[in-house]
């Protein structure tokens, strides 16, 4: 094998006299800054290694000389924050919910902490800006109430939640599937009399035979000319908000076989000043009573 | 200018090269690269319109995301690995494959089953939840029996090998090999649920799991990605350059630097997490120290430049391999940074990673990998040059552009949502929601999905180059090689 060492003419290095398909390699020295660059590192790991928990052991590790560790610094800045919270919580907490709404400081440290709260809780089904969304979630953002909108009523539903098997205070109402009682052509009656509500029925006798179901089974929920019954949890149908849509087809398949949304308690899972923020930023959010 | 074929032809004859594997190993790089680039263009776009999942199981951003990494990093990069390694091993050993083209067959058509297996397998629904090592166990089980042939075919031709010595490519290729294996056995030790079912679960659990996930994640990246194709641009830069490789000496010190040092460094993908303290700063503090080691290979590559690097404006091939060892360099200054904790505490679980990922990913692995298919394609098909370098420089500026936008665009995002998250107001609230974030960075991935259309315009471009090379040029015209049986008079 031939292995001759060359000098290279562009840059007047020797190569090491290895070649293999054609391929030389020069003789260069490592670049100063190079070796000098890790150098500094190897030393700068050095002495972090030194001041923070590094090199494990048989019994226990290595613990760094400034008693640094990952968990000490979470609970020192958690500390930090909730004293920093801790006066204006506790005066929430105290507070009558109405007094909250009247105190200038009260409520501005309220809606600051009920939007967090609502954006990291509540947005995912009723919307970021409390909007609600198609299918069932309910806008909060308008002056209809299904279960009432004084900060009483607010704070109760967001405690407890609605048909959640997990709080037996949940507020609670069902809707009987009418598909299993009456039949295709009074549902589609029933439809039409509650498109008239809203002044859109198109077949006058027929919105007539479904006055008279309606007032047999619908009243006690849904109030005598639709106007709602928020004891039941009845939701208006004289408006023209609709949970799962207002064209009659929608009506009645509602009607039929009816869906009927669920809210968790917040109750233990959020703290009670976290709540009452949380009740007067929904409040103020658009028809608060 | 057309390529060198012949390189050096020495005065020895040369052995008989298995080629026809060579060949099949790069259109299975071509072809994979293009799956890749469109599933990850696919779901970039799912990202920024969410619509595009199309309510379909088998469409769902969850399941094409380990299509795409798997396509490019094992499908695009692997064919390239295998490919590149067999070509470069008996090139530079001046010997024929160990194992023969019934070997080389082998390889290549039972990695293409492993790459099917398991793309089906994520699509319908089957996966380990691992990253990067999302296949279940009786793939992984194909897989390691595959590469341990793999092993034995390259570690065989070193062996018979001609050259008294192993050149620097074959070091990183063979460290490459071996340390993927390790990884791959390391990380699959699951047990199957029961007799025959494709179920498994880890034998490790909780943060031993976690910390031997990205033991092999951080090691793929840094024995898949980064040794391996260091060991592709040890042969393809000095071949296309015509110059003689930058430093002997720096070549053994950052091999054995790297080597030492990139195992160790995993632990920094779990700062602040259940993860000891104690290997969260022997993550970090490794990670650091990889810096120097790691630009070993960029200083190696772009200094073999010295003296041609007129070839940087009439070789738009060699632009592609010397741009990749610049990214190269880049993304691994910025991985150390990445990797200290006070800077982890902002850029961790953002889009900075995916930025950082994809700049290695775009930047090294593909130019690397493209700047070698252009040199590779005319020399295996015997051609006297590419068809067409004005496509070359094409595809060279859209993907670069495709680049930028990508990077740029998760530079911005992943910043703004580090610091979106950590925002707090006067009063001592969080400033930001999670979906407010969300919302924020919308118009960033569609940038970056842009990028990604560019990325791949750019390799449709290559695909047709290429194709049109293999057809359309003009052959070698040369005397047959000594090796050849002659042609009975």
């Amino acid at each position: 094998m031939p292995t001759k060492i060359e000098k290279d003419a562009v840059t007047g290095k020797e190569t090491t006299g290895h070649e293999w398909d054609g391929i030389k390699e020069l003789n260069t020295p490592l670049p100063k800054w190079w070796l000098y660059i890790l150098y500094a590192t190897i030393a700068w790991s050095a002495v972090w290694a030194v001041l923070y928990p590094s090199f494990p052991g048989l019994s226990g590790h290595w613990r760094g000389t400034t008693g640094w560790t990952q968990r000490s610094a979470i609970v020192q800045q958690m500390q930090a924050v909730e004293a920093e919270r801790a006066p204006m919580l506790e005066r929430i907490r105290a507070a009558a919910l109405d007094e909250i709404r009247r105190d200038p400081d009260l409520l501005q440290y309220a809606m600051a902490g009920g939007r967090v709260a609502f954006a990291d809780n509540c947005a995912a089904c009723h919307g970021a800006g409390g909007e609600g969304r198609p299918g069932g979630f309910p806008n909060l953002a308008d002056d209809s109430w299904i279960w009432g909108g004084t900060l009483e009523d607010i704070h109760v539903t967001i405690r407890h939640g609605i048909r959640n098997t997990q709080d037996p205070e949940a507020r609670m109402s069902l809707m009987p599937a009418y598909g299993q009682i009456l039949s295709r052509q009074e549902i589609d009656d029933v439809a039409e009399h509650v498109l008239s509500l809203t002044g859109r029925s198109t077949d006058a006798a027929s919105a007539a035979r479904g006055a008279t179901i309606y007032t047999e089974q619908c009243v006690a929920c849904h109030g005598e000319r639709g106007e709602g019954v928020r004891a039941q949890g009845g939701p208006a149908l004289n408006d023209a908000i609709w949970l799962y849509g207002g064209a009659k087809r929608e009506i009645a398949a509602q009607i039929a076989n009816p869906r009927m949304g669920v809210m968790p308690p917040w109750q233990g899972r959020l703290d009670e000043a976290t709540i009452r923020m949380l009740t007067v930023y929904v409040h103020t959010l658009g028809g608060g009573e | 200018m057309a390529q060198s074929i012949a390189a050096t032809a020495g005065a020895r004859p040369a052995p008989g090269y298995v080629e026809d594997v060579i060949r099949a190993f790069i259109v299975a790089t071509v072809f994979w690269g293009v799956v890749g680039f469109l599933m990850g263009t696919t779901i970039a776009f799912q990202l920024a319109y969410p619509i595009l999942n199309l309510d379909l199981e088998w469409t769902t951003f969850g399941r094409l995301r380990p299509v795409h990494t798997s396509a490019v990093i094992f499908a695009f990069g692997g064919n390239a690995l295998l490919g590149t390694s067999l070509h470069v091993v008996q090139r530079t050993c001046r010997a024929r494959l160990f194992g023969g083209a019934e070997a080389g067959w082998f390889l290549f058509w039972g990695y293409q089953t492993f790459i099917v297996l398991a793309a089906l397998s994520y699509v319908m629904g089957y996966s380990q939840s691992k990253e990067y090592a999302e296949p279940e166990w009786f793939i992984d089980l194909f897989l390691t029996f595959v590469w341990v042939v793999y092993l034995v075919v390259f570690v065989g031709t070193i062996m018979k090998r001609e050259e008294p010595h192993i050149y620097v490519a074959n070091w990183f290729y063979l460290a490459f090999i071996v340390t993927i294996a390790m990884l791959h056995i390391g990380n699959n030790l699951t047990l199957p649920i029961a007799w025959g079912a494709s179920k498994s679960y880890q034998l490790s659990s909780g943060v031993q799991d976690a910390m031997i996930q990205w033991w092999y994640g951080h090691n793929a990246v840094g024995f898949f990605l980064t040794a391996g194709f260091l060991g592709m641009m040890y042969y393809f830069i000095p071949k296309q350059a015509e110059r003689p490789v930058y430093s002997y000496r720096l070549s053994i010190v950052h091999f054995w630097s790297l080597i030492f040092l990139y195992i160790w460094a995993g632990p920094h993908h779990l700062h602040y997490t259940a993860l000891p303290d104690w290997a969260q700063t022997l993550g970090m503090i490794f990670s650091v120290m990889l810096w120097m080691p790691s630009w070993g290979g960029m200083i190696n590559g772009i200094m073999t430049l010295s003296g041609a690097w007129d070839k940087l404006r009439t070789d738009p091939g060699l632009r592609f391999s010397v741009v990749a060892v610049a990214f190269y360099g880049m993304s691994t200054f910025e991985g150390p940074v990445m990797s200290v904790k006070a800077v982890n505490a902002l850029s961790h679980y953002t889009d900075w990673t995916v930025g950082h990922v994809h700049s290695g990913a775009m930047g090294w692995v593909g130019f690397i990998v493209f700047g070698a298919m252009y040199y590779l394609v005319p020399v295996l098909w015997k051609r006297r040059g590419l068809y067409s370098l004005k496509l070359v420089e094409w595809h060279f500026w859209i993907a670069t552009l495709g680049i930028v936008f990508y990077i740029t665009a998760m530079w911005v995002s992943g910043v703004m949502q580090g610091l979106m998250w950590r925002a707090y107001d006067e009063l001592g609230f969080l400033q930001y929601s999670f979906i407010e974030t969300v919302a924020a960075m919308h118009p960033y991935y569609v940038i970056r999905a842009l990028g990604g259309v560019l990325y791949l315009t750019g390799a449709l471009i290559m695909v047709y180059n290429l194709w049109k090379t293999v057809t359309h040029s003009e052959p070698v015209r040369q005397p047959a090689p000594a090796w050849r049986p002659q042609a009975a008079e």
